[in-house]
């Protein structure tokens, strides 16, 4: 019985959210409420995603917030500023996303800094960074660059499609870019930490550090892989929210560390697995999504949404260990 | 001589596993009794149970001829019986100065009120210093002490309390020869003093220097006790005799003799002070390392695993230069280790049978980066057969299974790729008769074409397996013996090499 409610509790949850909003909600149950739900959790899922990753080895990335913001305020700047094309923004972004985590990997493995001090410290850094260019302020096209010209540039269509393109499917104007982008990513990660050699030792070093180094295992390289792709995944995320807002605005994006965590921790109870993984993730993320967009749907105010999350989180963490811990006592 | 501690019929299990039998002891005021035993023949258990840490199942004790029951380590030295433990650095607080360490326990109780007043805790703590000839710095950090300094420092602590038994575990195994000089001292001084003293310690120097007897330990029985004779002398050969155990059962082994040269280490020097190591071992041996801990047994091993650096001389594997940097290079040239302390080093928690077993050597299992998890069933299929795991299918997580089918597994990881040299660290601990004898097999088996090291420290494991005992004492080697025909005697004589014995013999 016990290891049956680890097991699929929380997806028959899941599914009798959706079966009671779909029934209390008018117009819950339509593509197009599908579709938001899962607009809205496309760039909080794509960071936690990368979260994911540096909890499979065993450590944790705080910086991922601070890099999507990063690369929001880098792709405005690049374009806007710099008057240069989309394809010029993206690479910007993929490449400071890598060499932020490359960094962060570099604190923990080889300066020895605990992963969550070192993720801390690089968030703080890259919060006071992005402000830096622009003297504080948000970028957008026509604004007055500290040296008195004004900026010409502007987003590019194609870069501005990313965030706002629909493709048809079935109903004319449906499937946004990012969720296709968060659904191939969450494929992705999944097939890599659950089939390949390299998420295999992943997994083992976030189990037994020192046991995988006796074993042969390239430890500090894998960890510093792990922070690599939570980078660029993060900064993956803040490229579709410029591309949402188009505008690099400043103030976006308190929300997403938080979001992303909690995504990720509440995929350890998806199930029972009670380890980080990439199907529990995106399952977090949807779950969140779901939750929040029917609660608001039934007039539910909307500084209720972040009780709601933490109340899910905190249940998920119960499922998780608790039950998880009692299920290996042999009880 | 009055008894002050007294021990009687003292029993202790931990599930099934049956740690102390019937122990019967006393120690006596102003006396110094050491305690010996191999790891695992149930001293800690007993130092535990002194202490207060452990409920005893069965037995009495009785401290000044009263019923003495600690339930807590508090209350252990809040009776008289103080306890320093093995960690040193678990008896100090590194960041606090001397001071305030030797005022720990006052400070944790609160009796020195609610302001934490320096001076005051200073002038408390200058008379214990002294009653101790603590020659330090009060106002230092004890961070920026030497180990030797931080361990009388935790004694000192320890003593604060007018012991009436001070328990100490190791003391001197983190501690060079001068500075363990000045540990005996204070010993002797508490031994005037009046304080029964428990002494644990694998070291025959230091026995010889302190002990006014021994006490032996095996398999959780006491084995026997030596008291220093009227000519001031110990009979610790004996100790160790009864200690390490004779071997009753003659090894049913069949020792081969092998030609050839595979694996040759040429004047290896695996420590400042101790001799160089220089050995030829052939194809298909099997050798059993031994000697007691501390003796360079798991220094071998990790330099030939490049986990340590030599500090001179050099190996060679099949004739070519072996000088790994990282257990990734010893591996890709075919030497393993199966290392000691499999829970810390060995297994992963969280992985089933099989993907513990093919860790090393996933990557040989994969296609374009992909596990090819059909093929890794089917290897942990055979794998699990031939090493007779007892369990329900291979899909078992590791920790499902019992200490010795996953001590199968993890000596049946390194067995699933041949290897040129294979080095098993303590492949038989915390693993029954059953299940040591089936590795045992498993090893003789599959020896022909490699070299087998099996470092332990049980001469009776190394008889049952090996073709060739070599005995390391002080970081080298002080003996080399067929197991055919073996003297016994010889190599337990061997074993017993003090540290200073091997470094003169240079």
């Amino acid at each position: 019985m016990i290891h049956l409610a680890i097991r699929f509790g929380f997806i028959v949850l899941l599914l009798g959210l959706v079966i009671f909003f779909s029934v209390a909600a008018g117009g819950f149950a339509s593509p197009q409420s599908a579709v938001f739900i899962f607009q809205s959790v496309a760039i909080t899922g794509i960071l936690a995603l990368g979260v994911t990753c540096t909890l499979v080895v065993g450590g944790f990335d705080l910086s991922i917030g601070s890099v999507a913001t990063s690369a929001l305020m880098l792709s405005s700047y690049v374009m806007v500023i710099w008057e240069q094309g989309a394809m010029v923004a993206i690479l910007a972004c993929i490449a400071m996303g890598a060499l932020v985590g490359a960094i962060n990997g570099w604190l923990i493995v080889r300066m020895k800094v605990p992963d969550l001090l070192a993720t801390l410290g690089m968030m703080f850094l890259l919060i006071g960074l992005q402000r830096i260019p622009t003297e504080g302020r948000s970028i957008a096209t026509g604004m007055t660059l500290p040296d008195g010209s004004v900026a010409s540039g502007v987003f590019s269509p194609a870069f501005l499609a990313l965030g706002r393109h629909r493709f048809d499917v079935v109903i004319e104007r449906l499937l946004p870019v990012s969720v296709v982008i968060l659904v191939v990513i969450a494929v992705l990660v999944w097939l890599f930490l659950e089939y390949t050699r390299h998420g295999r030792l992943m997994y083992a070093i976030g189990s037994n550090e020192r046991a995988s180094r006796l074993a042969g295992v390239a430890v500090d390289r894998y960890k510093i892989t792990a922070y690599v792709i939570s980078g660029v995944l993060a900064s993956t995320g803040g490229i579709l929210m410029a591309a949402r807002l188009g505008r690099g605005d400043i103030a976006s994006g308190n929300n997403l560390l938080l979001d992303a965590v909690a995504a990720s921790l509440i995929g350890y109870a998806v199930l029972g697995a009670a380890r980080p993984n990439a199907f529990g993730t995106a399952s977090g993320a949807l779950f969140v999504g779901i939750l929040l967009q029917g609660l608001t749907m039934m007039n539910a105010p909307y500084y209720t949404q972040d009780f709601v999350k933490g109340a899910v989180l905190v249940i998920a963490l119960m499922f998780t260990f608790s039950l998880s811990a009692r299920r290996d006592a042999g009880v | 001589m009055i008894d002050v501690l007294e021990l009687h019929g003292i029993e202790k299990s931990f599930g099934r596993n049956h740690v102390l039998h019937d122990v019967s002891l006393s120690l006596a005021a102003a006396q110094v009794t050491v305690l010996m035993g191999a790891n695992g023949a149930g001293k800690s258990t007993l130092v535990k149970i002194l202490s207060g840490v452990y409920a005893r199942d069965a037995g009495e004790i009785r401290l000044g001829g009263k019923r003495y029951d600690p339930a807590s380590p508090l209350m252990a030295r809040a009776a008289g019986v103080v306890t320093v433990h093995q960690g040193i650095d678990d008896g100090v607080v590194p960041d606090l100065d001397v001071a305030a360490n030797l005022m720990l326990e006052e400070l944790a109780i609160g009796r020195t009120g609610l302001w934490y007043r320096r001076s005051r805790i200073r002038a408390r703590a200058a008379p214990v210093a002294e009653r101790m000839g603590l020659d330090l710095d009060l106002d230092r950090p004890v961070r920026e002490l030497g180990l030797a300094d931080r361990q009388m420092v935790a004694i000192a602590r320890a003593l604060a309390a007018d012991p009436r038994v001070l328990v100490l575990d190791e003391p001197t195994s983190s501690l060079s020869s001068r500075e363990a000089e000045r540990l005996f001292g204070l010993i002797d001084r508490l031994r005037e003093q009046g304080v029964a003293i428990l002494y644990i310690s694998h070291r025959t120097s230091d026995i010889q220097r302190v002990a006014d007897r021994i006490v032996a330990m095996r398999d959780g029985r006491i084995a026997g006790e030596f008291e220093r004779r009227d000519d001031d002398t110990l009979d610790t050969d004996a100790a160790l005799e009864a200690m390490l155990g004779r071997v009753v059962a003659p090894a049913d082994v069949e020792a081969r003799q092998s030609k050839g040269v595979l694996l040759e280490l040429d004047a290896l020097q695996l420590h400042a002070d101790a001799p160089p190591v220089s050995l030829v071992f052939a194809p298909g041996e099997i050798v059993a390392v031994t000697g007691l801990v501390g003796s360079g047994k798991t220094a071998l091993g990790e330099t030939l695993f490049g986990l340590r650096k030599p500090l001179s001389g050099s190996m060679h594997v099949d004739g070519k230069d072996h000088a790994p940097q990282a257990p990734a290079e010893a591996i890709a040239s075919g030497v393993f280790l199966a290392p000691k302390e499999r829970a810390r080093n060995a297994v992963i928690p969280d992985f089933d049978i099989t993907a513990n077993l093919s860790l090393p050597f996933v990557e040989r299992l994969s296609m374009l980066g992909f596990v090819n998890r059909a093929r890794e069933r089917r290897d942990a299929r055979t794998l699990i057969d031939t090493l007779a795991v007892v369990c329900r299918s291979t899909a078992d997580l590791i920790t499902t299974l019992s200490g010795g089918n996953q001590q199968k597994v993890m000596v049946g990881r390194w067995l699933s790729v041949p290897s040129r040299v294979l080095v098993l660290d303590e492949p038989f601990q915390g693993v029954d008769i059953q299940a040591r004898r089936d590795i045992g097999q498993r090893l003789r088996d599959g020896a022909c074409a490699r070299v087998t090291l099996v470092l332990v420290s049980e001469l009776d494991e190394a008889l049952e397996v090996a073709d060739r005992i070599i005995v390391m004492a002080g970081s080298t080697v002080v003996g080399n013996h067929l197991n055919h025909g073996i003297d016994v005697a010889r190599v337990l004589a061997d074993v017993a090499t003090s540290d200073q014995d091997s470094r003169q013999a240079a």
